[in-house]
């Protein structure tokens, strides 16, 4: 396993949810990422952001890492679960709610 | 940087054979484009694969040569 995979691998264990994205939650950088966002606002959980555009490392590795060549990506319990269109297809068919009730992912207090 | 419509709708056909492609583009800068693909091949795939599926027949552009598709895919009916 290289570097970039252990460090993307420690991430996406550390935390239920996290998004691989360009820039931040308050500023994305792409207008993808804002998309991924605004779905995540929605459905109202908790998540963890890493801005790819602060780590060159990250930015090529977590496309190796999920044999994915875009991003955002977002990551659930440490799974792989697809970039914004993917996101947003789940979203509408209500699929995005229910995996993330069902992995019991904890909500925005 | 930037790929003609029909170029990539070549690449889809090519590489899924029998799919319908439909591409718009989505900001007119040859570089940003929304694609719906229905594909025989599509079925019983999950949509991470299909999604990979359409990357693969890009061959390697998505997400370089090729910065914004937006992809729907679906099996047709």
């Amino acid at each position: 396993m290289t570097e970039a995979n252990e460090r993307i691998s420690k991430i996406v264990n550390d935390h239920d949810v996290v998004l691989f994205m360009k820039g931040t939650p308050l500023f994305p950088q792409c207008g993808f990422s804002n998309r991924a966002i605004a779905i995540l606002d929605h459905c109202g959980v908790a998540f963890e952001s890493v801005d790819v555009l602060q780590d060159m490392e990250i930015r090529q590795g977590i496309k190796t890492f999920s044999e994915w060549p875009t991003i955002p990506q977002l990551y659930v319990k440490g799974e792989f679960v697809g970039g914004s269109d993917i996101m947003m297809e789940m979203y509408e068919a209500g699929e995005l709610q229910e995996l993330l009730t069902e992995k019991q992912v904890a909500r925005v207090s | 940087m930037a790929m003609p419509a029909a170029e990539i709708e070549a690449l889809i056909r090519a590489a899924l054979p029998g799919a319908t492609v439909e591409i718009e583009a989505l900001v007119d800068d040859g570089d940003h484009y929304r694609a719906r693909v229905a594909a025989p091949a599509f079925a019983g795939k999950s949509r991470i694969q299909q999604h990979k599926m359409v990357y693969e027949a890009l061959g390697g552009r998505m997400g370089g040569e090729l910065h914004a598709l937006q992809l729907v895919t679906s099996v047709p009916n």
